[in-house]
C-alpha cells in the first residue's frame, strides 16, 4: 500500500503473499472469541515468547476504547512502535470479516514502518462465536474460550469453534470453581473439529502459553518454507 | 453508464471502511445534538448541504477528469479540522484498496502511486467512479448519499434508534439528495473550465469542532 519508500510499483491490495517488490510479507495469524476469554493475555504471552527469535508485531481492534493496545503497551510486551489500533465502529466482526480494509491498512503500515515482519498477530475485539477472520486478511486464525465462559461452548460450535486452525480453552486452572468438566470439552471439541488441534492452557503459572506459541512457531516456518 | 456498478459502488456494505466513522453522528450525539429520528433528519440535511454538497463537487469533478492533485488541495482547503483531514484520507485509502480490486485499472494504480498516505475520499470516489463505467452524476449520488447515509447508520447503534425510523429519515431527504448532486455537477463542470476554486466551500463549524473533540476522547465507538 505504502510507496513512500521501501516498494517501488503499486500496492498489493489484498491477501497477496507477497509485497509489490517480491518479497514474502510477514505471516498473519488472527486471534478471535469471545469477550475476556484471554484473547490480549494469549497475545501478550505470545509476544513475550517469540519475540526474540521472530521480529513480530500486533494489531488490536479495541471496541470502544485502546484498551487492548494499551494493556499490551503497559505490558512492554513489544515496543510501541510495533502495536496498532483498529477502530471497528461498534462492529468487530466487520472489521475481521466483511470490511477489512482497515486492518490490511495497518498490517501493512506496520510492515512498512517496522519491517521487515515475520509475523503479526491481529487481535479481534471480543465477539460472539460466529466472529472469524476473513481469509483476506490472516492466513490462520485462533479461537480462544475460557472454561468459565461454559463448558458446553465446544458442543455449541458456531464457526469460530468449529473451523478455527487452532481453539485454544483458556483459564484451565478456573476449571474446578465453576464447576467446567475438561474432558468433555476436549471430547466436544473434538466431535466438532475433527483433526483440527485444540489447545488448553493456564496462563497463571508454567507453561502458560508455550504449546500455542510452539503452534505459531510451526506455522511462521512453513510460511518461509 | 452502468446502473448495476452504481450499486454496488453505493452499497453501504462496499468493503471500503465507512462503517467504522460515524459522519460526525457520534459527537453530535455526545453532545445531545442529535436525540432521535427528527434531529437526525436535522443533521443530515445541514451535513449534506454543507460537507456534503463539497463531496459530490469534488467527486464529480475528479469523475470528470479534473486533476486530482488539484481536487485533493482544494479538498484540504475546504477541510479546516486536522481530524478530518487525517479522516478523508485514511478513508480514501482504504476505498482505494477496495475498488483496485473490484475495478483494476491503471487509473487507480497511479491514483494510489500519487497519492501514498491516501487522497481525500471524494476525490477517490470521482475517479473510483470513472474506473467503474459511472459519470459525474453517479459520483455525486454516491457522495452526498455516503454523507447522510453514515451518519443514520451509526445513529441506529448509538442511541439503539428504530432502524425503520433511520430509513424513513434517508427516504425524506432524497429530494434534496438530488438536489444537491444536480448542484455539485452544475459546479464540477464549471470547474473543469476555470479550476477547483469553482467548487463549492461550504463549511460546518460544529461538524469540524466535533471531529476535533471526538479525535480527542479515549472511550468513543467510531473513528469519526
Amino acid at each position: 500500500m505504502h510507496l513512500d519508500h521501501a516498494h517501488p510499483g503499486p500496492a498489493a491490495v489484498g491477501a497477496d503473499a507477497r509485497c509489490p517488490d517480491g518479497t514474502r510479507r510477514a505471516l498473519r495469524i488472527g486471534l478471535g472469541g469471545p469477550v475476556g476469554s484471554g484473547k490480549t493475555a494469549t497475545v501478550a504471552a505470545l509476544c513475550r515468547a517469540l519475540r526474540t527469535e521472530l521480529s513480530l508485531a500486533v494489531v488490536t481492534n479495541d471496541i470502544y476504547t485502546r484498551e487492548d493496545a494499551e494493556f499490551l503497551l503497559r505490558q512492554a510486551v513489544l515496543p510501541p512502535e510495533r502495536i496498532t489500533a483498529v477502530e471497528t465502529g461498534a462492529c468487530p466482526h466487520t472489521a475481521i470479516r466483511d470490511d477489512i480494509s482497515a486492518n490490511l491498512e495497518a498490517v501493512e503500515e506496520l510492515e512498512d514502518t517496522v519491517g521487515p515482519l515475520d509475523l503479526i498477530l491481529v487481535e479481534s475485539g471480543g465477539d460472539n462465536l460466529t466472529a472469524t477472520f476473513s481469509k483476506g486478511l490472516v492466513d490462520a486464525q485462533i479461537f480462544v474460550i475460557d472454561v468459565a465462559g461454559g463448558d458446553d461452548i465446544p458442543r455449541k460450535g458456531g464457526p469460530g469453534v468449529t473451523t478455527a486452525d487452532l481453539l485454544v480453552v483458556n483459564k484451565t486452572d478456573l476449571a474446578p470453581y465453576v464447576g467446567a468438566d475438561l474432558a468433555r470439552m476436549a471430547f466436544d471439541a473434538r466431535a466438532q473439529r475433527g483433526e483440527l488441534p485444540v489447545v488448553f492452557q493456564s496462563l497463571r503459572g508454567e507453561p502458560g502459553a508455550a504449546e500455542v506459541a510452539d503452534w505459531v512457531r510451526r506455522r511462521a516456518a512453513a510460511w518461509t518454507a | 453508464m452502468s446502473r448495476a456498478a452504481l450499486l454496488v459502488l453505493a452499497d453501504g456494505r462496499f468493503p471500503a471502511g465507512g462503517h467504522a466513522h460515524s459522519g460526525g453522528a457520534e459527537a453530535a450525539v455526545r453532545a445531545g445534538r442529535i436525540t432521535g429520528a427528527a434531529s437526525l433528519e436535522d443533521f443530515c440535511r445541514g451535513r449534506l448541504t454543507t460537507s456534503g454538497l463539497v463531496a459530490a463537487s469534488l467527486a464529480a469533478a475528479a469523475a470528470l477528469g479534473v486533476d486530482p492533485g488539484e481536487l485533493d488541495a482544494a479538498a484540504d482547503a475546504r477541510t479546516p479540522a486536522p481530524a478530518l483531514r487525517a479522516a478523508a484520507r485514511k478513508l480514501g485509502r482504504q476505498l482505494l484498496r477496495a475498488a483496485r480490486a473490484t475495478w483494476p485499472c491503471g487509473e487507480l494504480d497511479a491514483l494510489a502511486a500519487r497519492f501514498p498516505t491516501g487522497a481525500h475520499q471524494p476525490v477517490a470516489l470521482g475517479v473510483v467512479a470513472r474506473a467503474a463505467g459511472l459519470d459525474a452524476r453517479d459520483a455525486a449520488h454516491c457522495a452526498a448519499y455516503e454523507s447522510v447515509s453514515g451518519p443514520a447508520s451509526a445513529t441506529v447503534r448509538l442511541l439503539s434508534l428504530d432502524p425503520f425510523d433511520a430509513t424513513g429519515v434517508l427516504a425524506r431527504l432524497a429530494p434534496d439528495l438530488d438536489h444537491v448532486a444536480g448542484q455539485a455537477v452544475r459546479a464540477a463542470r464549471t470547474a473543469a473550465h476555470e479550476g477547483a476554486d469553482a467548487l463549492p466551500a461550504c463549511s460546518a463549524p460544529l461538524l469540524e469542532i466535533g471531529a476535533e473533540l471526538h479525535a480527542a476522547r479515549p472511550v468513543r465507538l467510531f473513528a469519526s
